[in-house]
């Protein structure tokens, strides 16, 4: 792996979003993901390999480290940040084709719940794995859900509900979602949810945090 | 800002049971008058709310209070508060929600009229503006809906008004996650100062217009939401500790407007409140195990007027309907605090002396709410001339104490949490002590689509 790769990932690892960024102190001052991206592509490196040899890994440590309570959430945040502005260099080639999505990934909280701190987690985690992600935002009936995977087909759909009087909220969507599409993926998640309730419902699987939402996903790669 | 000095200056004098304002409702009880009664919350279990199912519903509400209220005369107790917190198609529809407060007022008169059991409603309709993104918080067209379940659940018989207002929330879920206390300054001494400047108004002349009693609004969307998140162990538990203090300058806004208490159960800035104002307040511990896990189980206890559960749904358990069962252990726990009172001042302070050290150490959230650290930091949170300034001060002087029990040895963190210590302590000295500098300096900073400032008067 080329000297600038390697930075890029420890750069996106550590938070570093740019040079300007305070965070983290010990690197102030230093180049951050924005710049070695940069210079990952002057150096002519495949942009699938800056995808998928820095960015990914690097999104996967981070995920790994905050799964076993090694880092609180800002310090993911801020790794997701990082990993933001290297992508804004990675856009063009996006479009070109160069770089292939994983899959697109759609995400709500439900109908009725208004809680999106958990749907924040799993979006940022799940686009850090290298898919696209469609955030529908909180309070999301089943018809929007709906025109969305129409417009995507193929997504896999997560829906979020925080509280045990949104649950039945959760099960109406996914009913609603099952009588048009029986095949498309349902991951839920939420405080009061189970694996149980996930197969009452109809859903495919329950994520009890966003690194099992981002390794259940490996299963269906587009 | 109203208050300029503490009510309860001696950490001595801040005892549960024990108000210096104590607030005396419809059926006698005298909360704050002299010893703890539980109140009891309460949820339906996982149903829809809706035409088909309301008959279910109103049964469902009725067996709780029947449930909840035979248990209490059972165990002799004194008095009971039933909180009604409505869930959104309660408020939506008001009329769903004063159905049911008719419901359990009828339960509470009939225990009242046959064995003379002393209950109330506290009525607590859930804040409707944050279902519009951006919220509309004065001008929202469900503001009509809310306060209407006010108006007609008080005159159905909800006598103690509540509500945990959702004013600056926009900010704060964010602010939360990223750890950022400026930020989460602004959500609760400017934007959240403000609506609850605007609420509390209109809350304290329902309450006047009906003979009803303003209660209080507990800041659940802002500092509940950092202690959950400190539980998941997704932000360090000093900062949670501190969007506490930040969120006691918020609260008090209520008070300010006319709010007499009892405070909300879930609103951990009671303790600070009844030592600046002197009204009653309501806590939950070691027995809202049912709705959450709480660092602060026993502490919680220690300076409260009410004793609650958070919330459990109405399922059945082996021994009867969940909430009856913690009716039951409500009662229990205020029957013990109680007996400590009646037995005399020493008792008191041996039973508060043992909840305090029981937890004081093994949290920064449970050491801020030790009767003497609140002292310390209550006297900070008077001493400025503005909301930010107060928040500020209360800030820095909990971080003191936090930095002395480290330093002493008898409180350890994780390098994880301590590493935010001076992180903290220099964001909130930049904070400027006037409100219009400090709004000019974070406005830049902020996602400003994500609220509206005329919403707030800014």
């Amino acid at each position: 792996m080329s000297e600038s790769l390697k930075k890029l990932k420890e750069v996106v690892e550590a938070g570093k979003v740019n040079k300007d960024a305070a965070f983290p102190p010990q690197l102030k001052g230093q180049e951050g993901a924005s710049e070695w991206a940069a210079k990952c592509l002057e150096e002519g490196i495949n942009p699938q390999s800056i995808l998928s040899d820095a960015l990914i890994p690097a999104m996967e440590v981070v995920g790994k480290n905050f799964s076993e309570n090694k880092i609180f959430v800002p310090q993911m945040l801020l790794s997701a940040k990082a990993m933001g502005a290297a992508m804004h260099h990675l856009k063009p080639f996006f479009t070109s084709g160069d770089i292939k999505s994983k899959g697109t990934f759609i995400m709500a909280t439900v109908k009725g719940d208004l809680h999106d701190i958990g749907k924040n987690l799993v979006t940022m985690m799940v686009e850090g794995s290298g898919w696209t992600v469609i955030d529908l935002g909180v309070d999301v009936p089943s018809e929007k859900i709906l025109k969305t995977l129409d417009e995507n087909p193929g997504a896999v759909i997560g829906l979020s509900a925080l509280l045990t009087t949104t649950m039945t909220s959760m099960g109406d969507t996914v009913g609603d979602i099952r009588e048009v599409n029986k095949d498309v993926q349902i991951i839920i998640g939420g405080a009061p949810i189970t694996q149980e309730f996930a197969d009452k419902i109809g859903a495919n699987y329950y994520a009890k945090g966003p690194n099992e939402a981002v390794e259940y996903l490996k299963d269906f790669v587009s | 800002m109203k208050y300029k000095k503490l009510v309860i200056d001696n950490p001595q004098d801040l005892m549960f049971g024990i108000a210096p304002n104590p607030v005396k409702t419809r059926r006698g009880l005298e909360i704050g008058g002299g010893q703890v009664y539980s109140e009891l919350n309460f949820t339906l279990p996982t149903m829809k709310i809706n035409n088909d199912t309301i008959k279910e519903v109103q049964r469902h509400y009725r067996e709780i209070a029947e449930g909840a209220l035979e248990r209490a005369l059972e165990l002799n107790s004194k008095g009971v508060v039933l909180e009604f917190e409505t869930l959104l198609e309660m408020t939506k529809t008001p009329s769903i929600g004063v159905d049911l407060v008719k419901i359990m007022n009828e339960v509470c008169e009939k225990y009242y009229a046959n064995h003379g059991l002393k209950s109330e409603i506290r009525l607590t309709p859930n804040d409707l503006r944050e279902f519009e993104r951006p919220a509309l918080q004065r001008t929202s067209s469900l503001l009509e809906p809310m306060f209407e379940l006010f108006e007609k659940g008080a005159q159905a018989g909800g006598d103690l008004l509540s509500i945990e207002s959702t004013g600056g929330k926009e900010v704060s879920d964010n602010a939360l996650m990223m750890c950022d206390i400026k930020a989460v300054f602004f959500a609760l001494t400017v934007l959240g100062v403000r609506d609850m400047q605007f609420i509390w108004k209109r809350i304290v002349e329902v309450a006047e217009k009906n003979g009803k009693i303003a209660g209080g609004d507990s800041a659940c969307g802002f500092a509940n939401t950092a202690m959950v998140l400190a539980e998941k162990k997704f932000i360090p538990r000093v900062f949670a500790s501190i969007v506490r203090i930040v969120s006691v300058v918020r609260s008090i806004v209520a008070h300010e407007q006319g709010a007499v208490g009892p405070e909300k159960d879930c609103g951990y800035e009671g303790p600070f409140i009844k030592a600046i104002t002197g009204v009653p307040i309501s806590m939950e511990g070691k027995t809202a195990a049912c709705a959450h896990l709480s660092p602060i189980g026993n502490i919680a206890f220690a300076v409260t007027d009410l004793w609650s559960n958070e919330s459990v749904q109405n399922i059945k358990l082996l021994a009867g309907m969940a909430p009856t069962v913690y009716m039951e252990q409500l009662e229990y726990d205020v029957r013990l605090a109680n007996t400590a009172l009646r037995e005399g001042t020493a008792s008191a302070a041996l039973l508060q002396r043992l909840m305090v050290q029981s937890d004081i150490y093994t949290d920064p959230q449970a050491l801020v709410l030790a009767p003497e650290n609140v002292i310390r930091i209550s006297k900070q949170l008077i001493k400025g001339d503005s909301y930010v300034a107060n928040a500020k001060n209360g800030a820095l002087e909990a971080l003191n104490i936090i930095e002395e029990a480290l330093a002493s040895g008898q409180m350890k963190l994780s390098d994880m949490e301590t590493a935010y210590l001076p992180v903290l302590r220099d964001d909130i000295e930049s904070i400027p002590d006037n409100e219009s500098a400090f709004v000019e300096m974070m406005m830049p900073m902020l996602d400003q689509s994500s609220f509206l400032a005329k919403e707030y008067g800014l």
